[in-house]
């Protein structure tokens, strides 16, 4: 996945993997895409992303402690493109893990819809990840003009 | 909200994501705020103290109010739902706004779990 150069307007954010901070993530990514005037659904469709996105980082990239967990998101023109990464455990078989209904914990009551919901909701999803080393996400969402935006 | 102390604080009290209750056999989840992983792992503990408490047979989640449900929701609810089915309960979800129907839609929760318009005919509908 390319990523966007010459981006217009950018924003970092790193904090802790609690789970509080699902509904902190997914605001601020709301707020920040808000600017371009999307649809209702289209913010919602981030939402939902960046909470699956986020939420992994907490319960699969730190299972047993509390690391750092980064989002970066970038806009240009009507373009959206979030990033958001870990230096957990990482994924062993990213294919499999993609696949919908894959879980490797039921024990948590997961059901493996994660990755599809991203896939789903958003244009782009790549995932690049190591074992050992952590885990990134690329989402990007092309959102529909809006003829009353400037 | 608390002027006792000269203070105003932004919420009165420290909000539970749920409020959970059951009435004739049927255990209702109200729900007052996005359906996430945080609040998936509350109401999962609360609902599941009741469930062992009391004479628990339905479980019934009503969505007023929550604008924002993901996977962690179809978790929460599909779970309940394996606690009741062996003695013969059902699970059921009423008031469900576009967004969180979406999700609920996509998932195929709704070949396992009725959707009821309101909360009068989700308890008629599992009595
Ligand atoms: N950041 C991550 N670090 C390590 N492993 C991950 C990460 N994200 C996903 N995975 C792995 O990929 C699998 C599939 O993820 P996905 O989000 O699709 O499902 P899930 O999280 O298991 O369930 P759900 O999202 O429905 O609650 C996970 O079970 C986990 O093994
Ligand atoms: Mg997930």
């Amino acid at each position: 996945m390319e990523l966007l150069d010459n981006y217009e307007n950018e924003a970092e954010l790193v904090f802790d993997s609690v789970s509080r901070n699902e509904g902190f993530a997914r605001m601020v990514a709301a707020v920040f895409t808000a600017q371009i005037n999307p649809t209702i659904e289209e913010l919602n469709d981030v939402k939902t992303a960046v909470s699956e996105a986020v939420t992994n980082c907490i319960i699969h990239g730190y299972p047993n402690i509390k690391g750092k967990i980064k989002m970066t998101l970038r806009l240009k023109k009507r373009q959206l493109e979030v990033t958001i990464e870990d230096e957990g455990v990482g994924i062993v078989d990213i294919e499999k893990a993609m696949e919908p209904l894959y879980t490797t914990r039921p024990d948590m009551e997961r059901s493996g819809m994660g990755f599809a919901f991203m896939e789903a909701f958003m244009n782009d999803l790549k995932v690049e990840s190591e074992p050992g080393h952590g885990t990134k996400v690329f989402l990007r969402k092309i959102f529909s003009d809006n003829p009353d935006s400037e | 909200m608390g002027t006792e102390t000269g203070f105003t604080w932004l919420k009165e009290k420290e909000e539970a994501g749920a409020q959970l209750c059951v009435r004739s056999g049927i255990l209702i989840i109200q729900m007052h705020a996005d359906l996430d992983h945080h609040n998936a792992l509350w109401i999962r503990e609360q609902a599941d103290k009741m469930i062992e408490r009391q004479n628990v047979k339905h479980i019934l989640f009503d969505f007023t109010g929550v604008e924002f449900m993901d996977s962690s929701g179809i978790g929460v609810i599909m779970g309940r739902y394996k606690k009741v089915i062996f003695t013969g309960g059902k699970a059921a979800v009423c008031n469900v706004g576009s967004a969180v129907d979406r999700i609920m839609r996509m998932s195929g929760l709704y070949k396992i779990i009725e959707k009821y318009d309101n909360l009068e005919e989700a308890l008629k509908g599992l009595c």
